[in-house]
């Protein structure tokens, strides 16, 4: 804990003496006063106006991208946007030289501005971010891309802006892919959904005619694996999301399961089971060459590796019951990290490789906690009737998660929905979903 | 000296027998509620029947894949059918309860579907007969969420294949 302690105060004494601004966010622990930001409507002209309700069928799509901006940074808890209301100047004015007292006198700490235009069928954007109590730019900055991509601009300005802030990358600019249920409990329909992080553009990706569960991104996010029942037969799949094709990886003579992939993502890591006996393998994706990593008579599954590809985390009952292991990636020096009271499940490493989540069951009660990868410093970030499954936020400062309600006797009450959570223990929050959700996956920064 | 030693003996002595009775009046209080012994489901309400008096089900306790008594002796009924029928195959179907991480879950019910398996094997049928699919918890027969739903859904279960 000290040396974590002390990593931070490293990382905030070298952020502190490179920025020169005044204003900086503290994302290491619980933060219980949000920055109050002001972020002003992006300006529009006339001409832009008549082409957005051409091309977009949206009258102001400034104003638009500002409201993406604004709920991506309420929705982080870091900050506290302001209700536009109260704000005195008009856009295109604060645009260019924001008037600082009129600003202050709401007391927003930083503000930021905008244009766009939409001409010969492409969207410009430029936007600044102003330092209200310093009273000048932080910065500035300008893309070009086609109209149809106007919520996505507001992620990377949100990006763009919670880096300038916290010193670490953003994901807002991130999809989460997930399986979304309907129908009973006993009946219940799953089909691939994928959307973007805040919960708009959902597609589906399969039609629910046979069931799917647990997909995950590979680390370019145009990828998906995932465990599906067609025909009967569960194995793992490959899925590309731009073309739609796919294909089975795991085609073994049993079931294959709990796949991932590495952080290159040039293998997949999965769980075979034959004979009552469920081992860990990887797939070469491009050769084809399967190894066997695990081989023990327990279970072993949920694998998943350590972001520089020389460890394996995963879940076995080798010591009676279900715990979490951490081993080298060629399936020696496998060692038993999980000592606490219950059950552990799901451990997932996280990006920055200093963490590793998982779900623990102790006394009917489910957890979402976080572990260092020795397995010291456990922390329970939640507890809930049951969740499972967390997957980390690219930045790592966030896991997103399921949760299910308790039925009566008669299954009515249930439900599923996904729930996400900052490392600190604050902020939980439920994610907007079409439909029941479970098995979320969280996709790279597209952006990058 | 002497005295106060045995004193002492007798005394660990009923002290030991004290904790033994403490631990066999654990065991053999068997909360009964519905139908259920320990936490293994009892009932035969929601079997159905690969033939008359075969039923297709079997039940196990939490996070286990033990066949009990009145498991076996299902299963030795369906192995007497299953050799009365050669022409059919099937298909041992594994499931878990709600109260396990989804891919633990399917991992368990993978091994109880071959407890299952291997039992009809050991009982001479013949392996290819029979094919096991887990679904993990994903395919409950109960939908509440309570200590005898649970143990209805924690099964294996014959199906005819052909």
């Amino acid at each position: 804990m000290i040396r974590i302690i002390n990593i931070f105060f490293i990382i905030f004494f070298l952020l502190s003496s490179k920025a020169y601004s005044l204003i900086e966010i503290d994302i290491t622990r619980g933060n219980l006063d949000p920055l109050p930001i002001a972020v002003s409507p992006l300006f529009q002209d006339d001409n832009s106006k008549r082409n957005s309700i051409n091309e977009l069928k949206i009258e102001n799509v400034g104003s638009e991208i500002s409201l993406v901006v604004e709920n991506n940074l309420k929705i982080s808890g870091l900050f506290n946007p302001l209700s536009k209301e109260a704000f005195l100047q008009k856009p295109d004015i604060a645009h260019l030289k924001p008037r600082f007292e009129d600003w202050a006198l709401i007391k927003a700490q930083a503000l930021i501005t905008g244009k766009v235009t939409i001409e010969d069928k492409k969207l410009k954007v430029e936007f600044r971010l102003w330092d209200i109590l310093a009273g000048r730019e932080m910065m500035a900055l300008a893309f070009t891309t086609v109209p149809g991509n106007w919520r996505r601009v507001g992620h990377i300005i949100s990006d763009k802006v919670y880096e300038r802030l916290t010193g670490e990358k953003g994901y807002f600019d991130t999809r989460i892919i997930y399986v979304s249920e309907e129908g009973p409990k006993t009946a219940r329909v799953k089909k691939l959904a994928i959307m973007d992080q805040d919960g708009f553009n959902t597609k589906y990706l399969t039609l629910g005619n046979e069931l799917v569960l647990t997909p995950r991104f590979n680390p370019t996010s145009q990828m998906v694996t995932y465990l599906s029942y067609f025909k009967n037969l569960p194995r793992v799949y490959l899925l590309d999301i731009e073309t739609g094709t796919q294909e089975v990886v795991g085609d073994f003579p049993g079931m294959t399961f709990a796949p991932r992939f590495s952080p290159d993502g040039k293998k997949i890591i999965m769980s075979f089971a034959k004979d009552g006996n469920s081992d860990i393998y990887t797939m070469d994706l491009e050769n084809r060459i399967v190894e066997r990593i695990t081989n023990h008579p327990s279970i072993d599954t949920s694998p998943s590796y350590s972001p520089d590809n020389r460890f394996i985390t995963f879940n076995s009952d080798r010591s009676g019951f279900q715990q979490i292991y951490v081993m080298k990636s060629d399936g020696s020096n496998v060692k038993r990290i999980s000592f606490g009271k219950g059950l552990y499940g799901t451990p997932v490493w996280s990006p920055r490789g200093d963490l590793i989540a998982f779900t623990k069951l102790h006394k009917g009660k489910f957890y979402i906690g976080v572990m260092r990868t020795d397995g010291s410093g456990e922390r329970l970030l939640t507890e809930n009737y049951y969740q499972e499954a967390p997957s980390w936020s690219p930045n790592g400062r966030v896991l997103i998660f399921y949760r299910e309600t308790k039925s009566n006797d008669k299954g009515e009450g249930f439900s599923a929905k996904l729930w996400s959570i900052d490392l600190t223990g604050y902020n939980e929050r439920q994610v907007q979903t079409e439909t029941d959700a479970s098995d979320p996956s969280w996709s790279s920064l597209l952006s990058n | 000296m002497n005295f106060s030693k045995s004193f002492r003996n007798t005394f660990l002595v009923i002290l030991l027998s004290l904790i033994v009775s403490a631990c066999a009046t654990k065991k053999t209080t068997t909360t009964v509620e519905g139908q259920m012994q320990g936490d293994v489901y009892t009932g035969t309400d929601t079997v159905k029947y690969l033939a008359d008096g075969v039923p297709d089900r079997v039940f196990f306790a939490t996070n286990e894949s033990i066949l009990t008594t009145k498991s076996r002796d299902t299963l030795r009924k369906q192995a007497n059918w299953l050799r009365e029928n050669s022409s059919i195959n099937v298909v041992v179907e594994g499931h878990a309860d709600e109260r396990g991480t989804r891919e633990y879950n399917l991992a368990l019910g993978e091994r109880r579907a071959n407890a299952a398996k291997d039992y009809l094997i050991t009982y001479g049928i013949s392996a290819d007969r029979i094919s096991v699919i887990s679904y993990g918890k994903e395919r409950p027969v109960d939908s509440g969420s309570n200590p005898l739903s649970w143990s209805k859904n924690r099964r294996s279960v014959t199906v005819k294949a052909n």
